[in-house]
C-alpha cells in the first residue's frame, strides 16, 4: 500500500520597508536608478563610519509586528551576522538574533472552506545587501568574467517574518504570502512587489507520513520570487522528497535553489558548510527600549484590515461576499470604492464598474488604480449620467475608455463628441420612420411575430444615430408604430 | 624656549600679543622636522604645503581681528587612523596604503571649525594593534628620549610628534592603553575621555566598545582645552553621550586638599619595575603633603581584565576588520582568480602579522560552540571589572597607578613575545573595560633618563577631578624634562 505523505512548510518573508531613508544612514532609498548614487560612507562600508538607527524603520516594524499580533520586545539589540560576500560593504550584516523586535503572532489565513492559523515565530529588523550583476553567461559569481556591485539598494530597513511549520501544502504557502501581502501593503509600510525584490521569500519544508507528529528532515528552497514559483517549486520540492523516501533513501538538508524555466530545484554547489554567522551584539549601537506608549501611538496607525473590511463592506454596502472581499483585499482598490461612495449612493454600481471594465483596463495597462486618471469624482459623475438615461451602456463603454486615456471629464466628453443620448421622441420618430420605409422585410417579419425582427430595426436605428438612440424609447415607438 | 616646544596656549597668549605670527609658528615646527629627519619616523604623511597656506589664511583672519581661540592656528598631528577628506588614511597598514577617505572624522570637523592647522599624520601601530609602533607598515617609531627605544603604542608617532617638537599636540586614539603608555614613555600628557565623550565618527575601528579618541599634549591645560573642542554629543555616533559638555579648563585649579585618592593593589604588583612604583609612592606623598588623602585599595577582579580584554577586543576587531576585502577601496591582489582567491591573498597580503594574529583570536572567540566559553564571559567578566570600579569610586575621588609598568624597551625586545607585549598595557587596559576617563602625566625620569607616567583615573564622566589632580600634580611634580634628540 502506498503511504500518505503530508508537507510541513514554514516560510521566511523578506519585506523591504519604504522609508524615506536607509535603516543605518541618511540616504535615500532607491527605485532602479543609476547605480551607486544613494550611497554615502556608511552604506558603503568606509572605514570609520557609524550606523545610526532609523527611528521611521522602528515604527513600521513595531506596526507590522503588531499587525502580526506578536509581542513586541520591549528591549530589542541588534546584532552583527558576519559573512563575507560583495554585495556587503562591510562583510557583515546588521541584524536581530536572540532578541528580535517582534515574537509568537499568527497569521490566519482563509484557504477558501477553512482557515489556517500560521504561527509567526519572529519578526525582525536587518538592513539589506546590495546588487550583484555578473558577467557570463551563468549569472554565476564563480563563472563570471567580472562582477559589478550597485550598493544602491545596500542598507535598505528589512523585515523579516519567520512562520512556524504551521503550513501544510504549496496552495497554503501562496495564499499565506498573498494574504501577508496585502496586510502590509494595508499598512502602508512597503509597496510589496515581488517582482521588484521589494517582498521576497524562502521556503523550508520536509515531507511526513500522515498522522506523524514528527517534524522529517527539511530543505531550504531559495528563489521563489513569485506567488506562482512559490507554489510551484514547492510542488516540485514535495514530490522530489516523497520520491526520495518512497526509494527507502533519507532527504539531506540542504539549500536548494529553486529554477523557474526547468520548474525544479537545485542543490545549491557548494559545499554545504555550516555557516558560522559568529553572531554578536553590534557594539556602535546601544539598546532599543521600546516604551508601552510607542506602541499604543503605533497601534493607533494601523488601518482596518482587509478580514475586517470585507466584513464591512458586506454590510455597510450591502455588497456579495465576492465583492467585498476582491475589494477589501486589494489597498487601493478599497480606498478608491470607498472614495467613490462618497459622491455616488450605488455601491453596488461602483462596485461593479471597478471590478469589471476599470480593472479591465488596468490589467491591459498593466496599472493600478493608483496610477488611474480617472479620479472617483469622474467615475461617480459618469454613473449619475448614466442613471440619467444621458447615455446608455454601450456610449458608456467609451466615453470610460476615454476617461482612461485622458483622465477627461465625462460631461465634456459627451458633449464634444456629441455622444448625449437621443430620447426626444420626435427626433427619433422620424428617423424610425426612415427605417420603417427602407425595411418592409423585418416589419413583415415582425408582424407575423417574430420578436427577433425588433431588435434588427432598433439596431438599425442605433446605426443611423451612431448608438445615441435610447434604446427604451425606440423600442416603444417601434411596438406602438407596428401594432 | 624654542618655539616648537611651547604650549598651545604660550603660543595662543603670543598670538594674541602680536609676539608670533601662525606662519612663523608653523615654520618653526616644519623646520623641526626637517632637522629630526627620519630618525623618529613619526609621521607617514606631512601636510606642509597645506599647512603653510592655512597658517597664512588664520595670520589674515588674525590681522582683521579675529579673536584668537584656542588652537586657532596651530599645528596638530593627527593619528593615521582618524579620517582626513581628501587626505591619506592608512591606519599605518598595507591595505589602506592608498586610501583617501570622502569625509573628515567629526573631530576634525571640529577642530576645523577651529581654524587648527594639521601638521600631518601620524604614525601608529597597524589599525591601533600594538603597545610599541614597532608594527607599522611605515616602518617603527623611535623614542626621541634613546633611539634605541620604542616610543609605545599604538599613538606611538602622536606622542613622539609632541616630544620631540614636530607638532604642538596631537590627537591619538585609546583602545586599551594607547594614548596614555605612549605618552607615559615619551614623557608627555596623555587623556582618555569618558567613553561616549568624543564622536567616534571617522575613527577607523579597532574595538568598536574600547575606542575612544583624545589628546596628547605637552601640559594639562592644552589636554583639557583640547577636550573642550573635541567633546559633545553627536548624531552620528549613537554611543556618544548626550550630556552638557562642562569648561574643563575650569577644573583646572592647584587645589586638592581632602580629595580621596586610592591606589589599586593590583596595579602595584609584580612586573612593575622598581623605579617605576618609587616614582608612584613619591606622588602619594606629594598628594598627601598637598592635604590630599591617599589610600591602597583592592579591585580583585583587575586580574581578569588582560585576559578579558584579549578576547573582547581582537572579537570586535574581527568583525570590524572584515570590510577590508579588496572589494571597494584599499589594496587588492589582482592576480586572484577567483572571489575567495581575492578576498584571502588581498588580506594574507594587506595585513600585518599582529593585524591577523589579533582576527584570527577573535574569529575563534565568536565561533558557534566557543561564543559562550569566550566573548561571552568575557562580557560578564567585565560587568565584574565595571562594578569593582563603582565601589572604589563610591570611597575615592581618582585612582592613581603607573600608566606603564616599565619604561621604554628597547626596539625588539618584545616582538618576538607577544604576551609580554600585551602585558604592557595591564594599567591601562582595565580603564577602557569600564570606559572610565583616566590622564597619564609625566612624574619624572628614571636613572637611565627615561620617562615615568602616572595614571589618574575618574569615575565616569568625573574628568573634572582628574583634571584637578593631574593640574595640581603636574604643578607639584614640576617636570621639565626634554629629550636630548
Amino acid at each position: 500500500m502506498k503511504n500518505e505523505y503530508e508537507p510541513v512548510i514554514g516560510l521566511e518573508a523578506h519585506v523591504e520597508l519604504y522609508t524615506n531613508t536607509k535603516m543605518f544612514c541618511g540616504c535615500r532609498l532607491s527605485f532602479g536608478e543609476e547605480k551607486n548614487i544613494y550611497t554615502c560612507p556608511v552604506c558603503l562600508g568606509h572605514p570609520g563610519s557609524l550606523p545610526v538607527i532609523n527611528k521611521k524603520a522602528i515604527e513600521y516594524a513595531v506596526k507590522i509586528a503588531l499587525a502580526l499580533n506578536c509581542k513586541i520586545k520591549k528591549y530589542t539589540i541588534f546584532h552583527r551576522k558576519n559573512y563575507f560576500y560583495p554585495d556587503m560593504p562591510k562583510n557583515y550584516q546588521i541584524s536581530q538574533y536572540d532578541l528580535p523586535l517582534g515574537v509568537g503572532g499568527y497569521l490566519d489565513v482563509d484557504i477558501g472552506g477553512y482557515i489556517r492559523r500560521v504561527g509567526i515565530t519572529r519578526v525582525h529588523m536587518e538592513e539589506d545587501t546590495g546588487k550583484l550583476l555578473h558577467k557570463g553567461t551563468t549569472g554565476r559569481i564563480s563563472e563570471s568574467e567580472a562582477s559589478i556591485v550597485d550598493f544602491n539598494r545596500a542598507g535598505t530597513p528589512l523585515i523579516e517574518i519567520v512562520t512556524e511549520p504551521d503550513i501544510r501544502s504549496p496552495g497554503e504557502a501562496r495564499e499565506y504570502m498573498i494574504v501577508l501581502r496585502n496586510l502590509i501593503l494595508f499598512l502602508d509600510v512597503s509597496d510589496c512587489s515581488m517582482e521588484e525584490g521589494s517582498l521576497r521569500c524562502d521556503a523550508n519544508v520536509s515531507v511526513r507520513k500522515t498522522g506523524e507528529d514528527k517534524i522529517g528532515t527539511k530543505n531550504e528552497i531559495k528563489n521563489l520570487n513569485s506567488f506562482k514559483f512559490l507554489q510551484k517549486g514547492l510542488e516540485y520540492e514535495v514530490k522530489r522528497q516523497i520520491k526520495v523516501l518512497e526509494a527507502g533513501s533519507e532527504v539531506i538538508q540542504q539549500t536548494r535553489h529553486y529554477d523557474s524555466k526547468t520548474g525544479t530545484t537545485k542543490a545549491l554547489r557548494f559545499k554545504e558548510e555550516a555557516h558560522d554567522y559568529r553572531y554578536f551584539p553590534e557594539p556602535d549601537l546601544v539598546p532599543i527600549y521600546i516604551e508601552d506608549k510607542m506602541i499604543e501611538d503605533i497601534r493607533k496607525t494601523i488601518p482596518e484590515l482587509p478580514s475586517v473590511k470585507a466584513k464591512r463592506f458586506e454590510k455597510q454596502y450591502s455588497l456579495p461576499k465576492y465583492n467585498s472581499s476582491f475589494l477589501a483585499n486589494n489597498k487601493d482598490l478599497s480606498d478608491y470604492f470607498e472614495q467613490c461612495c462618497r459622491h455616488y449612493n450605488n455601491a453596488k454600481n461602483i462596485a461593479n464598474w471597478i471590478m469589471g471594465d476599470f480593472s479591465a483596463l488596468l490589467n491591459k495597462e498593466k496599472m493600478t488604480i493608483k496610477d488611474s486618471r480617472v479620479t472617483p469624482e469622474n467615475l461617480c459623475k459618469m454613473l449619475e449620467i448614466i442613471d440619467k438615461g444621458k447615455i446608455n451602456s454601450k456610449i458608456a463603454k467609451s466615453v470610460f475608455e476615454e476617461m482612461f486615456s485622458t483622465g477627461g471629464n465625462p460631461q465634456k466628453i459627451i458633449e464634444d463628441r456629441g455622444l448625449e443620448q437621443i430620447s426626444d421622441e420626435g427626433l427619433l420618430e422620424a428617423i424610425i420612420e426612415e427605417v420603417i420605409k427602407d425595411n418592409p422585410g423585418a416589419v413583415e417579419q415582425f408582424r407575423e411575430g417574430k420578436d427577433k425582427a425588433i431588435g434588427f430595426l432598433i439596431g438599425r436605428v442605433m446605426a443611423k444615430t451612431k448608438g445615441k438612440a435610447n434604446p427604451g424609447i425606440v423600442n416603444d415607438i417601434i411596438t406602438k408604430k407596428l401594432s | 624656549m624654542e618655539i616648537h616646544y611651547l604650549t598651545a596656549h604660550q603660543l595662543k597668549d603670543r598670538l594674541k600679543k602680536r609676539q608670533i605670527s601662525c606662519t612663523e609658528i608653523v615654520e618653526s615646527v616644519y623646520l623641526r622636522i626637517e632637522e629630526v629627519g627620519d630618525r623618529l619616523n613619526s609621521y607617514i604623511r606631512l601636510e606642509k604645503e597645506s599647512a603653510l597656506s592655512r597658517a597664512g589664511e588664520v595670520d589674515k583672519l588674525i590681522s582683521a581681528g579675529s579673536d584668537i581661540e584656542d588652537f586657532m592656528g596651530i599645528p596638530i598631528a593627527i593619528k593615521d587612523n582618524i579620517c582626513t577628506k581628501n587626505i591619506t588614511t592608512t591606519c599605518a597598514s598595507r591595505i589602506l596604503e592608498n586610501y583617501i577617505p570622502i569625509y573628515n572624522a567629526t573631530v576634525i570637523d571640529r577642530l576645523e571649525s577651529r581654524n587648527y592647522i594639521l601638521a600631518g599624520k601620524a604614525n601608529m601601530d597597524e589599525f591601533a594593534m600594538g603597545s610599541s609602533n614597532e608594527n607599522s607598515y611605515f616602518g617603527t617609531v623611535k623614542n626621541p628620549w634613546d633611539t634605541d627605544r620604542v616610543p609605545g603604542g599604538s599613538s606611538g608617532g602622536p606622542a613622539v610628534c609632541v616630544a620631540a617638537g614636530e607638532a604642538v599636540c596631537s590627537l591619538g586614539s585609546d583602545t586599551g592603553g594607547s594614548i596614555r603608555q605612549p605618552a607615559s614613555l615619551c614623557g608627555v600628557v596623555g587623556f582618555k575621555p569618558t567613553y561616549g565623550m568624543v564622536s567616534r565618527y571617522g575613527l577607523v575601528a579597532f574595538a568598536s566598545s574600547l575606542d575612544q579618541i583624545g589628546p596628547l599634549t605637552r601640559d594639562v591645560e592644552d589636554c583639557a582645552a583640547m577636550l573642550n573642542i573635541i567633546c559633545g554629543y553627536d548624531r552620528k555616533d549613537s554611543t556618544s553621550i548626550n550630556v552638557e559638555v562642562p569648561d574643563y579648563k575650569s577644573f583646572l585649579k592647584a587645589d586638592i586638599k581632602d580629595m580621596r585618592i586610592g591606589v589599586p593593589n593590583e596595579l602595584m604588583v609584580e612586573g612593575i619595575d622598581r623605579e617605576v612604583k618609587e616614582a608612584v609612592y613619591r606622588i602619594t606623598k606629594l598628594v598627601e603633603d598637598m592635604g590630599g588623602i591617599v589610600e591602597e585599595i583592592s579591585l580583585p577582579s583587575l586580574e581578569y581584565a588582560l585576559s578579558v580584554y584579549y578576547i573582547i577586543a581582537p572579537s570586535e576587531a574581527s568583525s570590524n576588520l572584515s570590510r577590508f576585502d579588496g572589494v571597494r577601496y584599499g589594496y587588492r591582489n589582482v592576480e586572484a582568480r577567483t572571489l575567495r582567491e581575492m578576498y584571502r591573498r588581498s588580506r594574507a597580503e594587506g595585513f600585518g602579522d599582529e593585524v591577523k594574529r589579533r582576527i584570527m583570536i577573535g574569529t575563534y572567540c565568536l565561533s558557534a560552540g566557543y561564543y559562550d566559553a569566550y566573548y561571552e564571559k568575557a562580557q560578564r567578566v567585565r560587568t565584574l571589572v565595571i562594578n569593582d570600579f563603582k565601589k572604589a569610586f563610591e570611597k575615592f575621588d581618582v585612582l592613581i597607578s603607573p600608566t606603564s609598568p616599565t619604561t621604554a624597551f628597547k626596539i625588539g625586545e618584545k616582538m618576538e613575545d607577544p604576551l609580554t607585549m600585551y602585558l604592557s598595557d595591564i594599567c591601562t587596559i582595565p580603564v577602557n573595560l569600564a570606559g572610565l576617563p583616566a590622564i597619564s602625566i609625566p612624574a619624572g625620569l628614571s636613572d637611565s633618563k627615561l620617562p615615568i607616567g602616572l595614571q589618574i583615573i575618574g569615575n565616569v564622566l568625573r574628568e573634572d577631578n582628574v583634571f584637578k589632580v593631574a593640574y595640581s600634580l603636574e604643578k607639584a611634580i614640576g617636570f621639565t624634562g626634554r629629550p636630548g634628540l
